[in-house]
């Protein structure tokens, strides 16, 4: 087990590594100075210099990567050349918008999924399964984006129950903080929720067709009993890997919807670096985001064996 | 690029579906005036820094122009200038010596006392090799600054500039305290009505009064600053009443909409961006003046301002702001002509056009008028291809290393006519008339010599076809019918807070 921790480890480093190099020389060949997009068109060039110097931008490319990575190790991401403060603080003043947005939305979606999709299984080819299942086909269709302009028209406009977008600070209070994200998180789970959904309905259906479910059935469990106790069990696995492979492309929508809802996430952050061509907050911020989807993964890879148990028999017979 | 382009078109599908769902919905039940002691103003972008003197965004200067710092003199809603912390500025009959007395009792936000030598260490910190200040030309006539006392300040110029006085109107020669301006960045201190006490980043700034103002008290207690750039996003804060105001929506298709919500009030106004079809005057076949005249034929701006900004900008015919006194009406210069166009092509050697490659910034206005443009262009045989461009990438091929053939931008500096007359500019345009013309602008003694100067330079530009001008960029100000003292233009980008009042 310790073995295959460490050369888990590895694997995860290497990644990370690569991801890295891939990811500093993407954002040095693209044209532009930031100092320049800084002091804008009518600073002389004495000026812009002034401005690169202060900034670090004089320093050979090998240099600033290796100044990059160790810095990443220390905890040291730089100073953003258009805020001029640490990188490491806007990415600490942003985690708590986004991290609590993607949890909220991925566990919305995770309720509403995996019922849905074990309810429409247990009706398979009734009216309940195909109501479900044309609403997951909508959810799958409609944008996450323009699905939060709608919840912004219908809550927000015409019924002011929730703001329309921005985020107070959680210092205004936890519920007035957990409603101005309500919204967005809904927009985002949407379309993660129908794809589970769809997911756990195949997934259930293919468990319900195996011979222990007769089994118990014989032995006098009820329709539902089994389906909680054998079913669930064995249908989590595929269910559980979209659920990962679904982090990614949340962390992907928090960028469009906290722009749609004007949140001071992550995302955000990240569109506005691009904007500003603050290529250090850039490239920290993908490193970031790599790194949140790379580390998902490896988690969810080592806890296959928890719900699973073949799985952990399996790695110890390969042992 | 893809991905870009992409999101664009979809944000776009978004935005036509939003308007579309807003008006088959109920209009809002809620009527909220708000709190009359505080006022949520919004605005498009989040500056950077909250230093003017450390960047060129416009967006620093909506918050902090006599807002938290002040200069010497300010520009008013109608662009004229007012004083503000100089109580007099005496001018010698040469116009080479200005005796600047400072108001008595004005403190910083810290505490510390106005005095001469804040005005002498800012002006000197904006004129330094290592300073970041983006209009370096205010400070470069001064020679030498003196400080007979405490309250007085003696600039003595090394060259003439008509425009000396103006300039210190402007954001760039905001008045900072050496005990604190190495923060302003981040921590600004200065002597305006407001103090800055909290950013959020990515989302608000938050100011307060300041109790000790030297000037008017501002009738609101508290102010916030809200940033919202999707311009959806920002019609659903106006209608859901998060924003009191927005500066400056980006939504021009929406207007109607706005209008039709008996909370709010909109208010179409001028900004000082001349929006321009820049063409590369050093390149061929840009460098003949009949194919740059054939080009400003063939594109009918009405057209171009209804498609891009739903009509709300002000057709101009040269490089000039309509808010200015010296301003000349030159929108009938070039006639709206396709087949005259086609003809002077030919004549020019292109009797089947060429192709062309047309570079654009990433605001809205410029991807819109790019596309209409591009088929005004089509129809006298010039085939243009669309590039979108990033602003890193714009700054730096098209704007520095002159590589490009047309562009669409907005000039938003005013009184910016004289890059017209700079050497290697990116326009790629030498006239020794305008050079003239110029020059005339700031050896002018007076103001009718100036406008004069100014009018020669209009009148150059225009019948030399230099670029394709466009429109001014409208202000299109969104806000409760409640709120009063909003600004109508923009003369320069700012949001005086302590001029609002809730009715």
């Amino acid at each position: 087990m310790i073995g295959f921790l460490v050369r888990r480890a590895l694997t995860l480093l290497a990644t990370l590594m690569v991801a890295a190099i891939i990811i500093f020389t993407v954002t040095e060949i693209l044209p532009g100075d930031p100092a320049a997009v800084m002091l804008g068109m009518t600073a002389t060039p004495e000026t812009i210099a002034a401005l690169r110097t202060d900034l670090g931008l004089d320093a050979p490319p090998m240099q600033r990567f290796f100044q990059w990575i160790f810095g990443f190790l220390t905890g040291d991401l730089g100073i953003s050349y258009a805020y001029r403060v640490p990188v490491a603080g806007l990415i600490a003043e942003r985690l708590p918008v986004t991290l609590p947005l993607a949890l909220l939305a991925i566990t919305m979606a995770s309720l509403l999924g995996i019922s849905l999709g074990a309810i429409a299984a247990s009706r398979a080819n009734g009216l309940v399964d195909a109501g479900i299942m044309a609403g997951a086909q909508v959810g799958l269709a409609v944008p996450n984006f323009w699905f939060g302009i709608l919840l912004v028209l219908l809550f927000s406009i015409t019924l002011g129950w929730f703001p329309a977008g921005g985020f107070p600070g959680w210092q205004a209070g936890f519920f007035i903080g957990l409603k101005a994200l309500l919204l967005p998180a809904l927009a985002l789970a949407l379309p993660q929720g129908a794809v589970l959904a769809r997911i756990t309905r195949t997934a259930v259906l293919e468990a319900l067709g195996e011979d222990f479910v007769r089994t118990a059935r014989a032995k006098g469990l009820t329709r539902w009993q089994t389906l909680r106790r054998h079913v669930m069990r064995n249908a989590m696995v595929p269910v559980f890997t979209m659920l990962a492979m679904q982090f990614s492309f949340l962390v992907a929508g928090t960028i469009v919807i906290e722009n749609v809802f004007a949140l001071p996430g992550l995302g955000r952050l990240m569109f506005q670096a691009i904007g500003g061509h603050d290529i250090i907050t850039v490239k920290s911020l993908v490193m970031v985001f790599a790194g949140a989807v790379i580390l998902i993964n490896a988690i969810v890879d080592l806890t296959y064996g928890l719900i699973d148990p073949r799985l952990r028999l399996a790695r110890g017979v390969s042992r | 690029m893809m991905k870009r382009q992409i999101f664009t078109a979809a944000k776009a599908a978004g935005a036509a579906g939003f308007l579309t769902l807003a008006a088959v919905l109920p209009s809002p039940v809620l009527a909220q005036q708000g709190n009359r002691d505080s006022v949520t103003l919004c605005q498009t972008l989040e500056p950077p820094i909250l230093d003017p003197t450390g960047g060129a965004a416009a967006a620093i200067r909506e918050i902090t122009y006599d807002n938290i710092f002040e200069t010497l003199i300010a520009f008013d809603s109608a662009g004229r200038t007012q004083p503000r912390l100089a109580a007099s500025i005496s001018s010698s009959d040469d116009g080479m010596v200005h005796t600047i007395k400072l108001r008595t009792g004005v403190t910083f936000h810290d505490g510390t006392p106005l005095t001469s030598a804040d005005v002498k260490f800012s002006f000197e910190r904006a004129m330094a090799p290592d300073s970041k200040n983006s209009q370096k030309w205010i400070f470069a006539p001064i020679g030498s600054i003196e400080m007979p006392d405490a309250s007085t300040v003696v600039i003595t110029l090394k060259s003439f500039a008509g425009d000396f006085i103006e300039g210190l109107a402007w954001a760039d020669a905001s008045i900072f305290s050496a005990k604190s301006a190495d923060k302003a960045g981040t921590e600004p201190i200065g002597t305006g009505p407001y103090q800055f006490v909290r950013w959020n980043r990515g989302d608000r700034v938050i100011l307060k009064r300041n109790d000790a103002y030297w000037g008017a008290k501002p009738a609101i207690a508290n102010a916030i600053v809200r940033f919202i750039a999707d311009p959806q996003a920002q019609v659903a804060a106006l209608m859901a009443g998060d924003c009191d105001a927005h500066t400056n929506i980006g939504a021009p298709e929406a207007v109607a909409q706005l209008r039709a919500n008996a909370n709010l009030r909109v208010t179409i106004g001028r900004t000082e961006g001349e929006t321009i079809v820049a063409m590369n005057n050093s390149k061929a076949p840009f460098n003949d003046p009949r194919v740059r005249q054939a080009i400003s034929m063939a594109i009918d701006r009405a057209q171009v301002n209804e498609g891009a900004m739903s009509g709300f900008g002000t057709l101009i015919g040269t490089h000039f702001s309509p808010n200015h006194a010296a301003y000349l009406d030159l929108t009938g210069a070039v006639k709206f002509d396709p087949a005259a166009a086609r003809k002077l092509l030919a004549e020019a050697g292109f009797p089947n056009g060429f192709s062309a490659s047309l570079r654009l910034p990433p605001p809205s206005y410029a991807q819109r008028s790019g596309e209409v443009v591009a088929a005004m262009l089509a129809q006298i045989g010039i085939r243009v291809s669309i590039e979108p461009v990033q602003w890193a990438q714009w700054l730096e091929r098209v704007y520095r290393q002159r590589d490009y053939d047309m562009t669409i931008v907005a000039h938003v500096e005013p009184l910016d006519i004289n890059i017209y007359s700079r050497e290697g500019y990116y326009f790629g345009y030498a006239s020794d008339v305008l050079k003239d013309a110029i020059a005339r602008t700031k050896s002018a003694r007076t103001a009718e010599a100036r406008n004069a100067a100014f009018q020669d330079a209009q009148r150059r530009i225009s019948a030399d076809h230099v670029n394709v001008y466009l429109f001014m960029l409208p202000k299109i100000t969104v806000q409760k019918a409640g709120l009063k003292g909003m600004w109508a233009n923009w003369p320069v980008p700012a949001n005086p807070l302590g001029q609002l009042s809730w009715e």
